[in-house]
């Protein structure tokens, strides 16, 4: 089944679950439909979980870079929740930091401090 | 056959779910699985799609993907394979990427007809 991606607006933040089985095209689009509602609904942050994500390639990282670059150029944070330990391995070995990305271990977490700020 | 980007996924679950299968670690399926993932969706943007076969080595401690596609081919291997070397929009890791997560790489390609990426992890 194709990845279905819904967004969900909490606490003026964009809430979204990205599907194991996402394809660049629809990662693409979503990156799209995000920085829309970014500036529409003056978002303070984005909230991205990855939990169910197997693994993140080049090509997704870097359109998570991309649209962690977008949300803060609209003033807008971007959180990535749920990062698998082995995910985060083999983005450091492709020599992917995401600097413009904040990371937090839950959306919990994510939550309390895009409250604090 | 890989010719879109559902291709691209669907390859690398199936690898994923061949060495997960063959009970090995996670790190490992994540590692070889990114790769394969580079290494198709390479072969759709640069080679106009192309196959991508999975099978075990004699001895069924390594699982070996070979993907091939009928592209332009690479002019420049040592230059392809360097990071930060781009052709199209990309971010010039994948090439260097897939090999640095794979046991075994290795690229064989002939301009105007094409590339054939055989990569290996063990299981």
């Amino acid at each position: 089944m194709a990845g279905v991606t819904t967004i969900h607006l909490v606490e003026r933040a964009l809430l979204v679950s990205i599907q194991d089985d996402v394809t660049d095209t629809e990662i693409i689009d979503l990156q799209d439909q995000l920085s829309h509602r970014i500036s529409e609904e003056e978002v303070r942050g984005v909230v991205l979980d990855i939990s169910a994500l197997e693994i993140v390639d080049t090509f997704v990282g870097r359109v998570i870079a991309q649209l962690a670059g977008i949300s803060r150029l609209l003033d807008a944070e971007t959180y990535v929740v749920g990062m698998r330990p082995a995910v985060a391995v083999t983005l450091v070995e492709l020599g992917m930091y995401l600097p413009e990305t904040r990371t937090a271990l839950s959306l919990t977490h994510a939550l309390t401090q895009l409250r604090r700020a | 056959m890989l010719n879109t980007s559902r291709d691209v996924v669907t390859a690398r679950q199936a690898v994923a779910r061949e060495m997960k299968a063959r009970g090995t670690n996670t790190i490992r399926i994540t590692r070889f699985a990114t790769a394969v993932s580079e290494i198709a969706r390479n072969a759709i943007m640069h080679g106009g799609g192309g196959e991508l076969f999975v099978f075990l080595d004699r001895s069924k401690t390594y699982l070996i993907v070979r993907c091939r596609d009928r592209g332009p081919g690479i002019e420049d291997m040592d230059r392809a394979m360097t990071d930060g070397y781009t052709s199209a929009n990309g971010l010039g890791r994948g090439l260097g990427g897939a090999k640095r997560l794979s046991h075994g790489f290795d690229v064989t390609t002939t301009v105007g007809e094409g590339t054939i990426v055989t990569m290996s992890a063990k299981l």
